[in-house]
């Protein structure tokens, strides 16, 4: 059966089919449009962190010769306000600035030598505001107010969350130890900088085209910005260059349209520049944390006191919602019957942080489990038996009092590292350290939530037509920003339609032809719409089956025995085979089409009674597990550190694509060793200091070592060929990994991150004059 | 300002600015959009291309530079229907995720296999290592090289 050979079957390491286009270059991203009599737009930024808008100053831009528009607020015609949960940020600013990159004019010319003239013409006249700067000085009662209406100040958004008896459980502890933490910024560094191009057309439709992980809430919040119907807007969204979060939300799209929508019918094309991408893109959220946990004697978690604050920059963008995911996970994937979690996601006038793989969840995770290594230090216990002992199990609850109703596979992760050569060998690969090197060997445990959780609906609308041509077109309803994800669906589709590639069509996110299915994100895209199309498929095949069998086969219960094979219907007992070419004339123009919604389940559970919390996505039903293992070696003389090895063993479900599993864990032990070592935004006084990639160092193909990824495939009940979410889990545990094995190696413990060369450095310093070390 | 060189194994005359960057003249000028843009700056290599064989970064070079040169992109790597064995290495082994950087990487690989057809993996990271990708980890890149490395010596000996 050689005809069988090529089938998508679930579970093979199939090559993603965007590879071959991808390698050749022949992918056209959002960025590479240009088109004929194209309109160059850019943003004159406000350079500025906060300030009143007296006057902006366009008039000498206007004139100069090349210029087709200049606009500002004033053009606006909708709220001027954008944003997922609160519409806070507007698309150009019209009262005051409250960042440096806020957007106050668009320029619209006719080539790029042009526009970036006209930008440096325009002149805004200010009346400077007292920044803000710090989330203590936010904080401070008096402090002035980034967003005067907001009734929380300049809080954005508060959690207080309490299990057993809370932090008053301490006192029963026979051993606590406590450590205050900082985490940085965190660019997300895509190749691909946000842009796109948008066209009005003669009917008045506008068209966009952007790197997006969400074009259809992008649809609603760029027609109410601007006050335009939803109905005329259409968006695409090609394959991105990357996003990781930073295209969780509006970039240049509302920007695009109201750019288009003065460019008389011709195509205009934006694109940042990756110093733009720094100054007005979001970043993952600093955060300072304290943390005090509590053991009994045995070794036994008892209480836990966490208290998180993070950096939210002076928008909303889904910052109440990170810090919601945080605090649910801040007390790790451990029994800890008395908690007390409390959080606060601060607007400042800093950069503006968002979505960012991982979602609010690193930083908790380098809290936390940079805290059980110390505890269990305290114990005189190794840290994986510490974490053995306290590790969730199925039917346990999260430190948020939720019982885990779904699989849980923490415990055969933890299982496997003890296992693992690199465990079982760790001593004698640091005993064998050269001169001036010291080793160490860190263990971190995570979890990861899936999902929007209980109140915003976690949906999908999946849809396959049969094509006339005998083909299956599968109409992808979830951006895939690079993780294979569209790849993953044709192979879902295959396996259930027993189809190969060459029957098998994919159309990418268009807000005019898929179907709404949520974001690309929140460790959802696999999860929830192939739960869809899981659905759609199987009522595909079935009709496409009984209408052959009413048509072909004598007995109409024949369909039961036919098959589908690649391109035709084959009928066993009689080896008559059917082109589908030729069934699709006996199926209405309705019936070739398949539509199915999936809606993720969610628990009933109620851990706090703060319906905003809730709404900001506490608590989830599903979670993956992972622990990670990092083998470090610290230069004594100058301070660096070097990942040497790294093991990730993750409990993400059933895996469909081995090959497109692994490059999720590599690709976010890479960006969480960054996270760790290097990747550091510096910003003064609102202004990013390091804007640009010689002076914000991601990781080189040097700077990372070797990763083993191991997957514990247990199957979840609920989930596409009992498959869990794995986009964002391999982000969150790098850094608490290697903080602690350079705790290891060092004898110190540096509480803040990034651990980079000077930081380790003075805190060997430190140690060898036998100081206290505040790092 | 009048410019030949070949590109693509085709010769070409072009009339640009001298001082226009080869990343725009490929790109918005030429429509060969397979070399992209990540930074401007030459920190990334998104827009790395072969000249005279050797690899370079578009977005540092100007139109003037071209003149006389042998100018190869992503797109002159393979033809439509048969791709370099570097570019179906790259698919098997998985090294291309967004995609964005893959091109450059590509070109920078076979850079690397001309001067060194059979790299040790701390070859390939040092070679590759101007070649950001912030997707992969680069383990599957390092592997891909690796691949196209036997690739292509199968097919000097078959």
């Amino acid at each position: 059966m050689t005809v069988q050979k090529n089938i998508l079957k679930v579970g093979k390491a199939i090559h993603r089919i965007d590879a071959r286009s991808k390698v050749r270059g022949a992918e056209k991203y959002a960025s590479d449009y240009y088109g004929q009599n194209l309109v160059w737009a850019g943003v004159k930024r406000a350079g500025i962190p906060h300030a009143r808008i007296k006057n902006i100053i366009i008039e000498k831009t206007k004139n100069l010769t090349g210029v087709i528009s200049v606009l500002t607020y004033r053009d606006i015609h909708g709220s001027n306000r954008q944003g997922v949960i609160r519409r806070d940020q507007p698309v150009l600013a019209d009262d005051k600035v409250r960042h440096c990159g806020d957007a106050v004019a668009l320029v619209l010319a006719e080539d790029q030598a042009v526009l970036k003239e006209a930008l440096d013409l325009i002149a805004i006249d200010y009346e400077p505001l007292p920044g803000i700067f710090s989330i203590g000085k936010a904080l401070e009662q008096g402090a002035p107010l980034i967003h005067e209406e907001h009734p929380g100040g300049n809080v954005l958004l508060k959690g207080d969350l309490k299990t057993g008896r809370g932090e008053a459980a301490l006192e029963e502890c026979d051993v606590v130890v406590e450590g205050y933490f900082t985490v940085p910024y965190q660019e997300h560094a895509y190749l691909e900088t946000e842009g796109g191009w948008a066209l009005l057309t003669e009917d008045g439709h506008l068209e966009i085209t952007a790197s997006t992980q969400t074009p259809f809430r992008d649809l609603a919040e760029v027609a109410e910005a601007l006050g335009i119907e939803r109905e005329s807007i259409r968006i695409r969204a090609p394959y991105c260059g990357g996003a990781f979060g930073g295209k969780d939300g509006i970039t240049v799209q509302s920007l695009l349209a109201l750019a288009a929508l003065h460019c008389q019918g011709r195509p205009v094309r934006m694109v940042w520049d990756r110093e733009e991408s720094f100054i007005a893109g979001v970043k993952r959220h600093p955060g300072s944390l304290h943390y005090r946990l509590g053991a009994k004697a045995d070794g036994t978690l008892y209480a836990l006191s966490a208290e998180v604050y993070y950096d939210t920059g002076p928008y909303d963008h889904l910052g109440g919602a990170i810090l919601a995911l945080g605090l649910e996970h801040a007390g790790g994937p451990y029994r800890i019957p008395h908690a007390s979690i409390r959080g606060w996601s601060v607007y400042t006038n800093n950069p503006v942080a968002g979505a960012f793989r991982g979602f609010g969840v690193p930083q908790v995770a380098a809290a936390m489990e940079q805290t059980m290594d110390m505890l269990a230090a305290k114990l005189d216990l190794s840290p994986l038996e510490m974490r053995r002992r306290n590790a969730v199990h199925r039917g346990d609850k999260t430190p948020l009092g939720v019982t885990l109703i779904s699989s849980t596979g923490l415990a055969e992760c933890l299982d496997a590292v003890a296992e693992h050569a690199l465990w079982k060998e760790k001593e004698r690969w640091k005993a064998s350290a050269g001169s001036s090197k010291k080793r160490g060997v860190g263990i971190a445990c995570v979890m990861h939530g899936m999902g929007y959780g209980p109140i915003v609906p976690d949906y999908a609308n999946a849809k396959i037509e049969l094509t006339k041509k005998g083909a299956f077109r599968i109409f992808c309803g979830v951006v895939d920003m690079g993780q294979g994800n569209a790849s993953t669906y044709l192979q879902i589709a295959g396996d259930i339609l027993n189809q190969d590639m060459d029957h098998l069509e994919l159309v990418l996110p268009d807000t005019e032809k898929t179907l709404p299915s949520g974001s690309a994100s929140a460790s959802r895209t696999t999860y929830t719409f192939g739960n869809a199309l899981i659905g759609a498929a199987e009522a595909l095949k079935k009709r496409i089956l009984q209408r052959s069998a009413e048509t072909c086969a004598s007995d109409p219960n024949d369909g039961l025995t036919m098959v589908l094979r690649p391109g035709s219907v084959f009928h066993p007992p009689t080896g008559k085979e059917i082109p589908l070419s030729q069934i699709v004339r006996m199926l209405d123009e309705s019936e070739r089409i398949s539509v199915f919604e999936f809606r993720a389940p969610v628990t009933q559970e109620r851990p706090t009674e703060d319906e905003n919390l809730r709404l900001h996505g506490i608590p989830h039903r599903i979670f993956s597990y992972g622990v990670h293992l990092a083998y470090v070696e610290v230069d004594e003389l100058t301070g660096k550190v070097e990942a040497q090895r790294y093991l990730a063993i993750s409990d993400c479900g059933r895996i469909i694509n081995p090959q497109v599993f692994e490059q999720q864990i590599q690709g976010g032990i890479a960006q969480g060793i960054g996270y760790a070592l290097c990747e550091d935004l510096v910003v003064a006084r609102g202004k990013i200091q390091t804007p640009n990639l010689s002076t914000y160092v991601i990781p080189t193909a040097m700077d990372i070592p070797e990763m083993e990824s191991i997957a514990i495939e247990k199957q979840e009940e609920t989930g596409p060929f009992g498959l869990k979410g794995a986009g964002e889990i391999a982000i969150d545990g790098p850094l608490p990994a290697i903080a602690n094995a350079v705790a290891d190696a060092c004898g110190v413990r540096i509480f803040h991150a990034p651990l980079a060369a000077g930081r380790v450095l003075t805190a060997l310093e430190a140690k060898r004059g036998g100081k206290e070390v505040k790092a | 300002m009048k410019i030949s060189f070949t590109l693509n194994g085709k010769k070409i005359r072009v009339d640009v600015p001298p001082d226009r960057r080869v990343l725009d003249l490929l790109r918005e000028d030429l429509s060969l959009t397979g070399t992209k843009e990540g930074c401007g700056t030459g920190e990334c290599g998104a827009c790395t291309i072969l000249v005279n064989g050797e690899s370079r970064l578009s977005c540092l070079m100007l139109a003037a530079q071209l003149e006389g040169c042998h100018v190869t992109t992503i797109e002159g790597v393979s033809s439509a229907k048969k791709l370099h064995p570097v570019q179906e290495a790259f698919i098997e082994h998985g090294a291309v995720q967004c995609g964005f950087c893959t091109p450059g990487a590509v070109l920078a690989a076979i850079d690397l296999l001309q001067r060194n057809a059979e790299p040790t993996r701390q070859d390939i990271r040092e070679a590759l290592s101007g070649n950001l990708c912030r997707c992969t980890g680069y383990q599957k890149i390092v592997d891909a090289v690796q691949g196209g490395s036997a690739k292509l010596k199968k097919g000097q000996t078959s």
